[in-house]
């Protein structure tokens, strides 16, 4: 028995050695970015030990699901995609009926865990616009980006009305990736702008008060300097002061003295520019930028529309998450809760994203074999 | 034919796709790489081209923001008596953010100051809720040995510090508890209907009563102060205080001393009893006995305080003046009466023969008065004065249940007053319609015939029959009860009165038919034969009053049973009794609902006339107090 089982790992093991199907410089990347979240957290948590191996326990989770992930061919997870889709949905509408939460319902309560289905959405998403995509023919019609702007708007104006903007504007942006991959004519996509932008205004009647006083500090942080705007004064101030070769690990002064807000979650980017300076955020940038490259490249190796589409829009929207992060700590973007990829604290970000990687790794294994 | 054309097409197109998918990503790609360099630029900007400038701010940078509640509006009744305050107290917090192991620290400091299971339970709730940056309560009112033990130890919980507040205090106890309601801390429920930007710093607001009725005046709006910090967190200097905003002081119509007269007038027994000014319907008592210590709910109640409360079967915490429901009995015969003369069924001067026994046409039930062999040949007045049942069973048959409840409803009965505090309850006005919507059941003729005497489905609470009393005194009148007199903006400022609610001019077709239902009212507490004879004895006014007495559960048998103690028919009665005075030119009206007691004239008329006495000593002898001074 137990020899049969040695046997099994063994031919496993050799296996995943002599023929990975993990694409090793990405994973090499990720670690990299992991390693110094890890490292990042230690110090804006102060010297936590707890909050490290928290945080250290959540990427086995997602580095395991990463692998579990890779191992089912892109064919068995397009056949999946339409029920994953459904099921998201579905939970989505049952967190608006009897979710929980602090006055944003977005929690479901599974007694074992609890969880935001919207996070279930930033890989569904993109899974059915490929899914939807692949069978039809590219660039797709008028119909085609009519039905898909449908699966995209329904979700989101749901995890909208949560309300979660940032989540939204994730979810929606992994949708339209896929959709600019497909190859949408540049004035469609000109059009789709357009009229999103002439959306903008119904939008802000529906918003919630919240959300507009984010926009409107936004506009002008510098209005209300104890509100909302103290934030970002106070996340420029650490940035800048960080300088070129930042303060060094654990002599940060804003988070220290805390007058920077959730440390440790979105504004954990500002430590991590306090600390290691600009030197610091140049290799961090250089290494997400890295991530997205070889992403995209396994996206053009792949062998077939839905494989393609998939990868690319799951690159493309880890850059959402970067850039929107990035913006809101140096004062470019409104203050919206989206986590910075891998570095920030906190379970379900960290857990997503692995798996999202994973199916890109199942991608990356089972791309065309032939070059063309 | 189109899909196999689409197949086609896509089949031969695969290479092309590719090929334009491999153009879409570089172009997305180079979208990235400019993205991410301006992000980089942004860096450079604020990391290099700034630096000296950030670089400054961030060591001058010791302000911190310290957010001040404003102080809650006082509340005073209409002659200036004290009825809630704040008075200074402290508390202990915790800012989660500087605590390492919350555990660890929670026993420690367990064994210093006093913990109770719900002051930790509702710790870790409102952890949950704030940032970790934000000080949450642990344990309020700390007694001075719990402030000087933690004091000496401070240095040992970094992170948790005594905080002084103000607490809210209600110097009248029982008396007011369910009309003012009370404060308490804030929950979840709360927190999604505040502002929060309002609620920064302020751990309290109103759950009940006035103080729910009118959070949004007594609040306030939050201060801040900006003070400079050493690297310990110690305050070095205050930069700038912007001082909060005091709520509004609220000045009620209720009066301390018919308040407390109503109060007392019950001695324990379970009832209500609502007092108005019918000139323009100021609630001036409104009690519910049996009640509760509202101070307790304020520092937050302990989990066996709380169960002890709602468990007690006289139930403490349910409002009766407001939410109890109650059969009206006989206090609906003077409008049943109107309601004859309206329809013009009867004319004053219509007798009926009571003896004993009514019966509908046809039927073999009987119907009883109140005495065995019926109270004889009477009209309106004497109707009214002795409550003959015969004499409203038969115009109720001659009426028709919807013509009844049309006229009952012009005078409030079926629906919330609308008077100013949460929850109050609406009662039933039977009628067809409404046992139709209700209970999908058809109506019963003798069920018409005991919703003459105010049996059978009618609900009512006190509050709906006060205000229809006060129409009553004021001849139709309908003006809305309300409880809120003036507001205040601090100590000393001038009151600013509140405009009462418009009155509705409710007319009777002939305004003569008032006279003789007054007349019976008059006749039922100065009259030989009146159900409610001898309470007026003394009384400088003339009051006019009817009596009610209601059954609770239904008979089982017809026959009469004069033997029966009172203490047995207090287990089965509900004992009512209205009335207004003086009776030429209302100023009071007052309803009361005695839970248990036998009639409506021994045990219910008593309680009127002891709030009547402490309203007719107020005449003589004014309460003088300065406005605005209330102390």
């Amino acid at each position: 028995m137990i020899a049969v089982l040695y046997a099994r790992t063994r031919r496993f093991v050799d296996r995943l050695l002599t023929r990975p199907r993990l694409d090793l410089p990405l994973v090499g990347a990720l670690a990299a970015v992991a390693a110094i979240g890890l490292v990042t957290l230690y110090s804006a948590g102060d010297l936590d030990p707890g909050l490290v191996l928290n945080q250290g326990a959540r990427f086995v989770l997602g580095g395991a699901l990463l692998v579990l992930i890779s191992r089912i061919p892109p064919s068995t997870l397009r056949t999946w995609t339409p029920w994953l889709y459904a099921i998201s949905v579905l939970l989505l509408v049952v967190v608006a009926v009897m979710g929980e939460g602090r006055g944003a319902y977005r929690w479901l309560d599974l007694k074992v865990v609890r969880f935001q289905p919207s996070e279930l959405l930033k890989l569904t998403m993109p899974m059915m616009v490929a899914w939807y995509l692949h069978p039809r023919p590219l660039p797709p019609s008028w119909k085609h980006m009519a039905a898909v702007g449908a699966l995209i708007a329904v979700p989101a104006g749901l995890i909208a009305e949560q309300p979660d903007l940032g989540t939204a504007l994730l979810v929606a942006a992994s949708g339209a990736f896929a959709l600019f991959l497909s190859g949408l004519s540049w004035w469609r996509i000109g059009a789709l702008l357009g009229a999103v932008a002439g959306a903008a205004p119904v939008a802000w009647h529906f918003m919630h008060e919240y959300q507009r006083n984010r926009v409107r500090m936004f506009l002008d942080p510098e209005a209300d300097p104890l509100g909302n705007g103290w934030h970002i004064i106070q996340s420029k101030i650490a940035v800048g002061s960080g300088g070129i070769l930042g303060k060094g690990f654990h002599h940060g002064t804003q988070s220290r003295l805390e007058f920077l807000p959730e440390h440790t979650t979105d504004f954990v980017f500002a430590v991590f520019s306090e600390e290691f300076g600009l030197i610091g955020v140049c290799v961090l940038l250089a290494l997400y930028a890295f991530v997205i490259g070889r992403s995209l490249w396994i996206a053009m190796n792949a062998r077939d529309t839905y494989s393609r589409l998939l990868a690319g829009a799951i690159a493309m929207s880890f850059f959402v998450y970067v850039i929107v992060n990035g913006g809101m700590i140096t004062g470019l973007l409104p203050v919206v809760g989206v986590p910075l990829p891998l570095i920030s604290y906190g379970g379900t970000s960290a857990v997503s994203l692995l798996t999202g990687f994973g199916v890109l790794m199942s991608i990356h294994a089972h791309r065309k074999l032939i070059e063309t | 034919m189109r899909p196999r054309r689409r197949q086609r097409t896509a089949i031969k197109d695969a290479r092309g796709e590719a090929a334009l998918f491999r153009r879409r990503a570089l172009t997305g790609f180079a979208l990235i790489l400019i993205g991410l360099l301006v992000l980089a630029g942004r860096f450079v900007w604020l990391q290099v081209l700034h630096h000296d400038e950030f670089s400054t701010r961030s060591e001058q940078n010791r302000v911190h923001v310290v957010h001040l509640p404003p102080a809650r509006g006082l509340i005073y009744d209409r002659n200036g008596v004290l009825l809630a305050d704040n008075v200074p107290a402290f508390r202990l917090e915790v800012v989660p953010d500087r605590v390492k192991d919350m555990d660890a620290m929670l026993a420690r400091l367990g064994a210093l100051v006093p913990l109770s299971d719900d002051d930790v339970k509702r710790f870790r709730q409102q952890l949950r809720q704030h940032r970790a940056f934000q000080s949450v309560p642990l344990k309020l009112r700390l007694t001075e040995d719990e402030i000087g033990r933690f004091a000496v130890n401070q240095w040992r919980f970094p992170g948790a510090s005594v905080v002084p507040y103000l607490t809210r205090r209600y110097p009248q106890g029982e008396g007011f508890a369910h009309v003012l309601g009370y404060v308490a801390r804030i929950d979840d429920n709360d927190l999604d209907r505040l502002d929060a930007d309002r609620y920064v710093g302020t751990t309290h607001i109103g759950k009940n009563g006035i103080e729910r009725q009118y959070e949004d005046i007594l609040h306030g709006e939050p201060g801040y102060q900006l003070v400079e910090v050493n690297a310990d967190q110690r305050v070095q200097r205050v930069l700038e205080t912007v001082p909060p905003k005091p709520g509004r002081n609220l000045y009620l119509s209720l009066d301390a001393r018919l308040q407390r007269a109503a109060e007392q007038a019950f001695a324990g027994r379970a009832g209500a009893a609502v007092a108005i000014d019918p000139r323009n319907g100021e609630v001036l008592a409104m009690a519910s006995v049996p009640s509760f210590d509202p101070n307790l709910f304020v520092n937050g109640i302990a989990q066996a305080d709380y169960t002890a409360l709602l468990e007690a079967p006289d139930r403490p915490l349910l409002d009766r003046a407001l939410r109890g429901h109650y059969p009206p009995g006989s206090t609906i015969k003077p409008f049943l009466g109107l309601a004859g003369l309206e329809y013009g069924l009867r004319r004053p001067e219509d007798t009926v023969l009571s003896t004993g026994e009514f019966f509908i046409p046809g039927q073999s039930r009987g119907y009883r008065d109140d005495i065995r062999g019926g109270q004889g040949r009477v009209d309106l007045v004497q109707a009214i004065a002795q409550s003959v049942n015969t004499y409203f069973y038969s115009l109720a048959l001659d009426m028709g249940i919807d013509r009844m409840a049309a006229f009952m409803g012009k005078f409030g009965f079926g629906r919330p007053t609308g008077v100013d505090l949460p929850g109050e309850g609406s009662g039933v006005l039977p009628s067809s319609a409404w046992k139709r919507g209700a209970l999908g059941k058809p109506w019963y003729l003798g069920e018409t015939v005991i919703a003459g005497i105010g049996q059978g489905y009618w609900v009512i609470t006190p509050l709906q029959l006060g205000h229809a009393v006060a129409m009553l005194a004021n001849r139709g009148v309908d003006r809305t009860p309300h409880l809120l007199r003036a507001t205040q903006n601090g100590l000393g400022a001038p009151l600013v009165p509140v405009p009462p609610p418009p009155a509705a001019p409710g007319a009777l077709r002939n305004p003569a038919d008032w006279a003789p239902v007054e007349q019976g009212m008059l006749e039922a507490v100065n009259g030989d034969r009146g159900t409610a004879r001898g309470i007026a004895a003394g009384f400088p006014y003339l009051i006019a009053g009817k009596t009610g007495t209601a059954e609770r559960y239904s008979r089982t048998t017809d026959a009469y049973e004069s033997r029966v103690s009172d203490a047995e028919l207090a287990a089965r009665h509900r004992a009512l009794f209205i009335c207004f005075t003086p009776a030429e030119a209302p100023r009071i009206a007052v309803a009361v609902v005695l839970e248990a007691g036998a009639w409506g004239g021994k045990d219910a008329a008593p309680i009127a006339r002891r709030i009547l006495d402490a309203w007719a000593a107020e005449q003589a002898a004014p309460v003088v107090a300065a406005a605005g001074d209330g102390r």
